[in-house]
């Protein structure tokens, strides 16, 4: 039982939210339907359709879905709503939710634990909430000595970049938020601004855990993300185009992970090392720096980091599943509504209902958007593992992995990339199309 | 106009490229103490280990108790190790008194000290899991720990702080059907324990984490007067329970872990290889144990020690463990004095960590098989 209500019982609470739903409806009903009906009496009501709207005609268009469905559908291809709610920040936020519930989870599996159990009765299912809501009932405390605009605005721009990163991942055909031609130029230009908010904000905490932290955070992403650019290059050698939705389209009959597996490989690295995950975890390595970059955020500001953290693991994974995995394409899983249903309407018994806007996401969208997540989460599981299997390695080993290592694997791949182009295997004209 | 300054004090030459960094009292990788550190980029320039946070003046408190009332303080040092820490503390006080212990107690104690190194070693593994960034390894020994927790709570009663070792023999005697249970436990642990091998003993990146640093050569060892897995880990063949065998260990057989290396991998390594040691040694003793008999000695109550001092030690989870009671003819100890193998061990610390990189400071800092309470005391 929890510890700040003794007392709490599941069902008192649902009988409570019934006794509060029932004097609602009860005092809605006897004071406010007359209180609206005296207005309505005085006021003179609009002709609509030489109809006077009435609130009784205006309750029956609500119900009507041949009126309201046009109304979703237009707001669902509205601008806002891709930003807010379907391929931008709602659906990557609730994957990013999705994926911390199924790391700790996974985890524990390994670990012989298991995990989150008792907050939401099943499998601490929210347990999430839970931190969440401890987060922001926290004290924010700044540093007397820090610089403290920028130590303010750090996390905020640092979830910001995040979610422009996330809103340059195309989830389904014609549903990505922001579709530039440069794509992939985009990305990189994304990817460009965290090792700099890093060391603005370790600067700004001024505590040496944070210097030693950001420095660390610098030399990684930059050293991580040379060969990154490059073993992309290898795919924009193969389409021709920087564009992800058209990259996505021309993987419909083959991934170009058969043909760039060692691309494939050294991104997923990057993928590993720009996320600051185990065993690159060094800029948040607790028993040498205590937090590194994030020593000094307490409350909402380290909960606003960890969101932009899981953010950019949805992107990356998201980016993996893209240029790799053939990003929406798959067997076809979703029926597509018989055009009879859409030109005749559905007859139940004695009813025919004919409605008008009802394939509100057409078969393709959910198709994709399926394929997209199942490939994703399996992405963000394989980024997972390695935090239950490896220790954490030290920053020369680091270096010299990326250095060395990852940059010479990424230019052996661009040639294989040009000898298959200028073989005449792949590419514009090529054998395989 | 600098005014001169008193003698013994001297001002610290201040250079820009050289950062001060205090490594705990309040950091996760430094326990109950302090690391002054100078760090050049990313390079240690000077160790200076700060310990002291948690002296409890446990050889003062002796000195004000009887030789019984003694025994569940003199445990607090190390509650981990408490078997260990009580075992040259009852070793010593029955030379002095001149008790004669019965041979079954003789070999539950060794079983006993035996179970508690293991708890000790795991729990030991699991921080050094965690301080390498291997969760996994931090849950699985803290998990598996529980074995050898149950079977001392069924011999004491009690899971930590068991003050089982008495003057005289053991508390009480073992439940029934303890050695069944006893064994196949201890089988269980040791198909658990290959099992760490596969996932971090051999896992490349802590092979290549902790290879060839903090190189200990095997005259610096032994100059430096370390003890315990830190000198076994440089070549030198010194284990007390084969040099100088107490209670039953010259009848039991095990072998003595040696690794020539003398780097962090090597003190890593050996306390594992020890623990397979450990259950060759409970099992041998659960089969050479007389299987009934008187386990303890009774003592006079109030008894007093002679006009005398004794030294005893022995072989500690964390090297040699030895006590220096000197008696007065009363009833409570004259002076006892505590001689600990983390405090030696500790300081061959600032030798280690120069020059290494500030990455390497958690490995050869828990390599060291340090226990900043036991140092303390």
């Amino acid at each position: 039982m929890s510890t700040i209500a003794p007392q709490f019982r599941f069902s008192r609470f649902v009988g409570s939210l019934f006794d509060i739903i029932f004097w609602i409806l009860l005092l809605f009903s006897l004071i406010g339907l007359p209180i609206v009906f005296i207005i309505l009496f005085y006021i003179k009501m609009p002709l609509v359709n030489h109809q006077l709207l009435t609130p009784y005609l205006a309750m029956t268009w609500m119900a009507d879905p041949s009126r309201t469905l046009p109304i979703i559908k237009t707001l669902l291809h509205t601008t806002f709503f891709h930003v807010v709610a379907f391929p931008g920040f709602g659906f990557a936020a609730l994957l990013a939710a999705a994926t911390i519930f199924i790391e700790r989870k996974f985890l524990a599996k390994i670990q012989l634990r298991v995990g989150p159990l008792y907050c939401g009765k099943v499998e601490g299912i929210l347990q999430l909430m839970g931190d969440g809501l401890k987060l922001i009932s926290k004290e924010i405390i700044i540093p007397a000595k820090a610089d403290k605009p920028i130590f303010w605005v750090g996390p905020l721009l640092f979830l910001g970049t995040a979610a422009a990163f996330v809103s340059l991942i195309p989830v389904a055909p014609g549903w990505v938020v922001a579709n530039p031609s440069v794509g992939l130029l985009a990305v990189f230009a994304t990817i460009g601004f965290f090792p700099i908010i890093t060391v603005l904000t370790a600067w700004a905490a001024n505590n040496k855990w944070t210097f030693i932290g950001g420095l660390r955070a610098l030399h990684q992403m930059i050293a991580f993300e040379i060969p990154l650019i490059l073993s992309l290059l290898s795919i924009v050698i193969l389409t021709g185009t920087l564009n992800l939705s058209q990259i996505v389209e021309s993987q419909q009959h083959y991934w170009w992970i058969i043909f760039a597996p060692i691309s494939a490989i050294v991104f997923f690295i990057c993928i590993i090392a720009e996320l600051e995950r185990v065993p690159f975890d060094l800029p948040e390595a607790e028993s040498e720096i205590v937090a590194g970059w994030l020593t000094e955020f307490s409350g909402m500001m380290y909960g606003l980091i960890q969101l932009g953290t899981y953010l950019k693991l949805y992107a990356f994974a998201g980016l993996f599943t893209v240029l790799f995995l053939g990003g929406w394409n798959g067997p076809s899983v979703w029926p597509p509504l018989s055009p009879d249903l859409i030109t005749n309407g559905i007859t139940i018994g004695p009813i025919t209902a004919k409605i008008a806007g009802l394939p509100l996401f057409d078969q393709e969208m959910l198709n994709g958007t399926l394929w997209f997540v199942i490939k994703t989460v399996g992405v963000i599981l394989v980024i997972l593992l390695p935090r239950g299997v490896f220790p954490r390695i030290r920053i020369d080993m680091l270096l010299h992995t990326g250095w060395y290592k990852l940059i010479g694997l990424a230019f052996i791949n661009i040639f294989i990339a040009l000898g298959l182009l200028y073989a005449g295997v792949l590419g514009p004209g090529g054998l395989i199309q | 106009m600098t005014t001169p300054l008193p003698p013994g004090i001297q001002l610290e030459k201040v250079d820009d490229r050289i950062m001060t960094l205090n490594v705990g009292p309040q950091h996760p990788g430094s326990g109950h103490m302090r690391l002054i550190i100078k760090v050049d980029g990313d390079y240690i320039v000077s160790c200076d280990p700060d310990p002291g946070y948690v002296h409890r003046g446990e050889e003062k408190m002796a000195e004000y108790r009887n030789y019984v009332q003694n025994i569940p303080h003199l445990e607090r040092p190390v509650i981990h190790d408490s078997c260990n820490i009580l075992y040259p503390y009852c070793l010593a006080v029955e030379e002095l008194l001149g008790i004669e212990v019965p041979e079954r107690a003789k070999y539950i104690r060794v079983i006993a000290s035996e179970l508690n190194r293991c708890v000790y070693t795991l729990y030991w593994l699991a921080i050094y899991g965690i301080f390498l960034g291997h969760s996994t390894m931090f849950m699985w020994p803290a998990g598996d720990r529980e074995l050898f927790i149950d079977l001392l709570e069924a011999m004491s009663g009690a899971r930590v702080t068991h003050a089982y070792l008495v003057p005289g023999g053991i508390r009480n005697d073992l439940p029934a059907n303890f050695e069944e249970r006893c064994l196949r436990q201890v089988d269980y642990f040791e198909k658990r324990l290959k099992e760490y091998q596969a996932i971090f003993y051999k896992n490349p990146l802590l092979i290549s984490r902790t290879e060839g640093t903090g190189i200990l050569s095997r005259t610096d060892a032994i100059r430096l007067g370390t003890t315990g897995s830190v000198l076994r880990a440089s070549g030198v063949d010194f284990d007390l329970r084969k040099k100088e065998p107490y209670d039953v260990y010259e009848n039991l057989d095990f072998e003595t872990v040696v690794r020539k290396e003398g780097d962090s991998y090597a003190r890593s390594y050996i306390p594992y290889l020890e623990m397979f040691e450990s259950c060759r040694i409970i099992k041998d003793a659960i089969r050479k144990m007389p299987k009934s008999g008187s386990v303890r000695t009774k003592l006079k109550p109030n008894p007093k020690g002679g006009n005398d001092e004794v030294y005893k030690r022995v072989e500690s989870g964390r090297g040699s463990l030895g006590y220096y009671i000197v008696s007065n003819n009363r009833p409570e100890p004259y002076r006892v004095k505590i001689s600990v193998g983390s405090f030696r061990n500790l300081i061959c610390m600032p030798y280690l960590l120069k020059g290494e990189l500030l990455g390497n400071m958690p490995s050869v800092y828990w390599g060291l098989n340090y226990w900043p309470v036991e140092a303390d005391r």
